[in-house]
């Protein structure tokens, strides 16, 4: 750690926070991904060195511009200084000053001047119905933007469910063809950040690990890194142990559901949804801010064939272990002493029986050595 | 090796033997309630008290009990002492049956036992669980145990060429068997830091917590040595071996003063020392283990006291009653989970751990009976047809 000392002071004027909030963020980030600190000092050197930061081209489909809202919200310290900061923004169809032709030249000129080296973010289902007229932006299909920013990416990150799989317009009968970037560009390895809005912290992990270490984090089947995927939200929810003792909220506002119990009878699908937000949250706001936290039960926003396609309420398939038939009441133990006179008087047997068996030996002990002497 | 040890060829089945066994069918019979009702029928277990006496009796205390076989083994292959090796068979003997109960109790006490093999499955494991060092390092270290005292069956059933090749390897295994209770009995305390405030100011030593946990499971270690050889020189009418026992008197004095300076010395740069003479529980129950600890400091400081088989064997009770009451204070006694909770062993809990604690004795009865473990009696006393 001696050698990396390292001067910090442009950078705390760049992005307006103190070396202290950005090392911590760092620390933070690294953390998540489960990295040392290491890990955390390289991270901030490669924020902190400008020559580093990747150009991004950042195409919108369809969608709602959820997850760059959510991102702008971020409620970490100046997140959104250092997301502007971190990476080059080139092209961003939403928070683009400019607006028009003058925007589509800029954004092919920077394409072609950093071919092979920009980041390629996509936003929004591509559909491919009626050779992808349904989306269009300056008069060019998603399906053909797409084509063309992915060529020569250096890596492509499907930020948000549309971008992932096809989201909300994808669900039956999809009359646009929607689909994920993963799906349209098949022979591309394309990262997905599920998630209906996705948790900006997993895609500024990603976006971090990219930028320090010039790749990709491991990622799984889908494309998503296992860091931030890798569990079913079931398996790290605070509310599963009633899950496993059979307390469940039947209904909003009843007895169950004002306690805090197991949403999974209100249709939760936290049994088959992979994401990482019972240990995250969300937004940063802390206190326990995610659907499950706040009594909702989990719609599988992030999960392919479960968010907008099952109902709400229905109930999720439980992918690990499933819970029992029949529950043991569970009585209420708080206030009641459980010594009894009997009890009490075992205990102190058994451990009479013992001291006493050592008190015939020790004495028996004594005897013999004095007969020896 | 065969000349040093032999078995005792006596009668198996004797008055203590058949009493034990009526007090081992009765805990059968609430362990079989326990697994057809669940917990909740059988035991006092509440919220605040997840874990009662099957837990800090028969892995807590219990392990630290069993760390006989662990205590010899630093002194004899450690620190090449080999004239305490006469001991060192029927302290694996223990020590394999406290643990096996240890092991046992865990699976009796978890609320969904028939998951327990998750525990071995790499990709179900949790690295963040404290739980997890010690489910691994302890379920290893009963198969360590087994192999360490497998060349006494070998030897039993003749098996020479087997237990040559045993011996050619014996020493790695030995190795881990004093690598591994080293850690997991220092990560039994690591427990207690995890439980916070939970546990009373006197016994939450925070980082020294797992320090304090191996020192004394090393101390009652060579207590129960001491203990378990005076009790079967008496129970089986032998020659007493305080000639070698009172080696490890002075190896405890050692170990007690050294637990003794870093937990007074813990509470003093703490401020907690007030909290001892609070005039509550806590103050007499810690009142209680400091006198206990001290009893054997003061009685085996002196020659004469180390000498001496009955101070010596008074001495390792107190030790033993310390080590397992410093458990019991911290895990139980003057634990307070809030909410009003409280929790004392009901009569079936208590039960099952005596009708365990009864197997285990049985166990260890014909076992000495049958097989080579104690050392070779050179004066057979005169009234051997007669004895336990």
């Amino acid at each position: 750690m001696a050698d990396t000392e390292f001067d910090f002071s442009a950078l705390e004027k760049r992005l307006n926070v103190s070396r202290r909030t950005f090392l911590k963020f760092c620390t933070g980030v690294a953390a998540s991904l489960g990295l040392g600190t290491e890990a955390a000092y390289a991270m901030a050197e490669a924020v902190a060195d400008k020559k580093k930061r990747p150009p991004v081209i950042w195409l919108h489909g369809q969608e709602c511009t959820g997850p760059t809202e959510a991102l702008l919200r971020s409620e970490q310290p100046s997140l959104e200084h250092l997301i502007l900061d971190l990476i080059s923004l080139d092209y961003h169809q939403t928070l683009d000053a400019g607006a028009g032709h003058h925007v589509e030249e800029l954004k092919r000129h920077a394409m072609q001047e950093n071919k092979g080296k920009y980041l390629l973010v996509v936003e929004g289902a591509i559909p491919l119905a009626q050779d992808g007229i349904f989306c269009k932006i300056g008069g060019q299909t998603m399906v053909d933007a797409t084509r063309e920013a992915a060529e020569n990416a250096a890596a492509i990150v499907a930020y948000g469910s549309c971008a992932s799989w096809g989201g909300v317009q994808a669900a039956s009968p999809n009359p646009t063809g929607a689909v994920g970037a993963p799906q349209f560009l098949k022979d591309k390895t394309v990262v997905t950040i599920p998630g209906c809005p996705p948790n900006p912290a997993n895609f500024i992990g990603t976006v971090l690990f990219f930028v320090t270490y010039g790749k990709l984090p491991p990622i799984d089947g889908k494309g998503r890194p296992k860091w931030a995927y890798g569990r079913l939200i079931h398996e790290n929810c605070y509310r599963r142990p009633h899950f496993d003792a059979g307390r469940f909220a039947t209904e909003f506002g009843d007895e169950g559901h004002q306690k805090g119990w197991c949403l999974y009878k209100l249709g939760c699908k936290g049994p088959e949804t992979y994401n990482n937000c019972p240990s995250l949250e969300f937004n940063n706001v802390g206190g326990g801010v995610w659907p499950i936290g706040v009594g909702h039960p989990c719609f599988g926003c992030s999960e392919e064939g479960t968010g907008f396609n099952k109902a709400l309420f229905s109930l999720s398939d439980v992918k690990t272990h499933t819970p029992p038939n029949a529950f043991p009441t569970i009585d209420s133990r708080e206030d009641a002493s459980s010594a009894t006179v009997t009890t009490a008087a075992l205990a102190g047997a058994a451990v009479g029986a013992a001291l006493g068996a050592s008190a015939v030996a020790g004495s028996k002990l004594g005897k013999k050595e004095s007969e020896q002497e | 090796m065969s000349e040093h040890y032999e078995p005792l060829q006596r009668r198996v089945v004797t008055v203590p033997f058949v009493l034990l066994g009526l007090v081992a069918l009765v805990g059968l019979y609430y362990l079989g309630v326990r697994f057809v009702n669940g917990m909740g029928a059988v035991t006092n277990l509440n919220g605040g008290f997840p874990w009662g006496i099957w837990v800090v009796y028969d892995i807590v205390v219990g392990t630290a009990l069993a760390c006989g076989g662990y205590a010899l083994a630093v002194t004899v292959y450690i620190f090449n002492k080999g004239k305490y090796h006469p001991l060192m068979r029927a302290a694996l003997l223990a020590s394999l049956l406290g643990y096996g109960l240890g092991g046992l109790g865990a699976i009796i006490d978890m609320g969904r036992w028939w998951q327990f093999y998750n525990l071995f499955l790499p990709w179900q494991m949790n690295f963040n669980s404290v739980m997890l060092e010690v489910g691994l390092c302890v379920s290893a270290y009963i198969i360590v145990l087994m192999i360490e005292f497998s060349p006494t069956v070998m030897e039993k059933f003749k098996a020479e060429a087997l237990q040559a090749r045993l011996n050619k390897v014996l020493f790695l295994v030995i190795a881990l068997g004093v690598l591994l209770p080293t850690m997991h009995q220092s990560s039994l305390g690591t427990m207690l830091i995890a439980m916070g405030w939970k546990v009373h100011p006197l016994w939450q030593t925070l980082h020294l917590q797992p320090l304090l946990a191996v020192l004394t499971a090393f101390t009652m270690g060579f207590a129960i040595v001491v203990w378990e050889a005076s009790l079967s020189s008496i129970g089986f009418r032998r020659t007493p071996e305080t000639h070698l026992l009172s080696g490890l008197g002075k190896i405890i004095v050692g170990l007690i003063s050294v637990y003794l300076l870093i937990r007074f010395g813990e509470i003093i740069y703490r401020g907690k020392l007030s909290l001892a003479f609070a005039g509550d529980l806590g103050s007499l129950m810690f009142v209680i283990e400091t006198a206990l600890f001290v009893y054997p400091l003061v009685v085996l400081l002196s020659p004469k006291g180390r000498e001496n088989g009955r101070s010596l064997l008074w001495a390792a009770v107190s030790m033993l009653l310390a080590g397992s009451l410093y458990r019991f204070n911290a895990f139980l006694i003057t634990m307070d989970p809030g909410q009003g909770y409280s929790y004392f062993p009901s009569f079936p809990e208590i039960m099952v751990t005596l009708g365990l604690v009864a197997i285990e004795i049985m166990v260890f009865l014909f076992v000495v009976k049958t097989f080579p473990v104690l050392p070779r009696d050179h004066q057979p006393a005169a009234d051997a047809k007669s004895a336990a």
